[in-house]
């Protein structure tokens, strides 16, 4: 892991979400799945975000502003810096034969960046109004839904699931792909394995996701 | 010498960071493993953190031989913090880490606010540690208590070597939209910011009570903090939730700490040891 002083390119809106846009520096994007600590302006706490995208010299992140904190980041403008640290965590296993990635919200997120890696494989991405369903256009190759029509009711069988949303959603994917790869989310105040903050309880047993996860294999 | 608060970084998961720090204090040992309290764990405030882990930890057994032998090889002093339900189980971990040369002091921590608290006294259980081990005791206290000098005056008589302050307060944050708990057992530990001028309060009075060396702790996060604590009678000064946001805090504390005290025409920072302390009427009532 590494931190360092980035400097902001751009922060653009798209649709319910803000996507940050940051010169990469010396940090290395890692791989899909992976997270970031990014300092939040004026808050004590960095925050956890998985990469969206890695174009030449940027990091981009896909950022809900639901908090003080993701509020912060998605004011940022040109020129302003902010530290972050990573890549963090491990990311998704790349050796799949017949990928489908799932979304839920904001665990879109991650998904650009793996379609990218494993050559634009199908996607389902489910979303809770079309405002956050633009977020979409991110991802290639991608079958969008609204709520009422959950994601889950879309995942054929025999497919390689790679997930990241919501606990509900990751929990019903469980059910219908236990061999699925799920991206985890908690809050966590290091990223590191340093404030146990992060421990969710998969199967009975508490797990540090920021070391242990976040991808998790569902079974 | 600087060091980390307890359970504020996992060596063995950054051991790059622990190397950065003179000496690495253990998350707390307890005499059995603890998967530690449910999810959600922590949450920001304004001013701080709260945490409420309950001691998550591999149990005694565990820790000396899975984690000591590992955490020797970092080449960093290791400080154990011990941790337990009532005064023999402190009393029976530090028996067993006398054993062991890895092992440079033990820090009992008679205070963490997320767990039921041990029903004796800070002292007892200094008292029953000191006949069990030879190294070095450090008691970690909580500022909230009503005379924090007379715990430490007692600690002090049942043989402690030092003093660390202060241990987290408790605290509690609410959803804003559900108006419940944001932790999942409700409330936690405050740390960060707000800490510091309750913990500057109490190292400057335990020190003006005892003389012992005290490691200072709470809500450093520059050399200047680090500046203060050693000014109000610090030995040694821990980071605590700022080594959360900042992994590289430790080597940018210690260069800050020395561009300090040469600021303030000092050699060393140690030069401001109690200083603070010289014009006696002006700090506190002991």
């Amino acid at each position: 892991m590494r931190r360092e002083r980035l400097s902001v390119v751009a922060n653009e809106r798209v649709g319910a979400y803000t996507l940050l846009r940051v010169r990469r520096g010396a940090i290395d994007p890692g791989v899909p799945g992976q997270f970031f600590m990014l300092e939040a302006p004026g808050r004590l706490l960095p925050r956890p975000m998985s990469l969206c995208l890695a174009p030449a010299g940027e990091l981009w992140f896909l950022i809900d502003p639901i908090g003080p904190g993701t509020r912060a980041l998605c004011v940022l403008e040109a020129c302003d810096d902010l530290h972050v640290l990573g890549p963090l965590g491990n990311g998704f296993d790349l050796d799949v034969e017949r990928p489908l990635l799932v979304g839920g919200g904001i665990g879109i997120a991650p998904l650009p960046y793996l379609s990218e890696q494993l050559r634009v494989p199908p996607a389902v991405v489910g979303f809770r109004s079309d405002q956050q369903a633009e977020a979409a256009a991110l991802l290639p190759n991608a079958h969008v839904c609204v709520e009422p029509t959950l994601v889950t009711e879309l995942i054929p069988p025999g497919l390689d699931v790679l997930a990241c949303g919501p606990e509900p959603m990751l929990e019903a994917i469980r059910a219908v792909a236990p061999d699925a790869q799920l991206a985890w989310e908690a809050p966590m105040a290091c990223g590191y394995g340093a404030c146990y903050g992060c421990a969710v309880e998969v199967d009975g047993r508490l797990k540090r996701l920021c070391v242990e996860g976040p991808v998790l294999r569902a079974a | 010498m600087l060091l980390n608060a307890s359970g504020c970084l996992d060596a063995l998961a950054a051991p790059d960071v622990a190397r950065s720090l003179d000496a690495f204090v253990t998350k707390t040992v307890t005499p059995l493993p603890r998967d530690g309290n449910a999810p959600v764990r922590i949450a920001e405030t304004d001013v701080g953190m709260l945490n409420s882990i309950g001691l998550a930890n591999p149990g005694v057994d565990r820790f000396l031989t899975r984690h000591l032998p590992q955490l020797e090889l970092l080449g960093v002093p290791v400080w154990v913090s011990v941790g337990g339900f009532e005064t023999n189980d402190y009393a029976e971990i530090s028996s067993r880490l006398d054993d062991y040369a890895a092992v440079s002091a033990i820090e009992l921590n008679v205070s963490c606010p997320n767990v039921e608290a041990p029903a004796e006294s800070a002292a007892q259980i200094v008292a029953a540690a000191r006949l069990a081990t030879r190294k070095a005791l450090w008691a970690k206290l909580s500022p909230a208590v009503p005379d924090i000098a007379e715990v430490a005056r007692a600690a002090q008589t049942a043989g402690a070597d030092g003093l660390s302050l202060v241990n987290t307060l408790r605290g509690l944050k609410l959803d804003e939209r559900t108006l419940r708990p944001v932790l999942g057992p409700g409330q936690g530990g405050l740390s960060g910011p707000a800490l510091k001028p309750i913990a500057l309060a109490a190292v400057a009075t335990c020190y003006r009570a005892t003389g012992l060396p005290i490691v200072g702790m709470g809500g450093v996060r520059t050399g200047l903090d680090a500046l203060e604590f050693v000014a109000v009678g610090a030995r040694h000064v821990a980071i605590g939730t700022t080594l959360f946001a900042d992994p590289d805090a430790p080597a940018r504390i210690r260069m800050e700490l020395h561009a300090e005290a040469r600021d303030r025409g000092w050699n060393s920072y140690e030069d401001a040891y109690a200083t603070a302390h010289e014009d006696a009427l002006s700090l506190g009532t002991t």
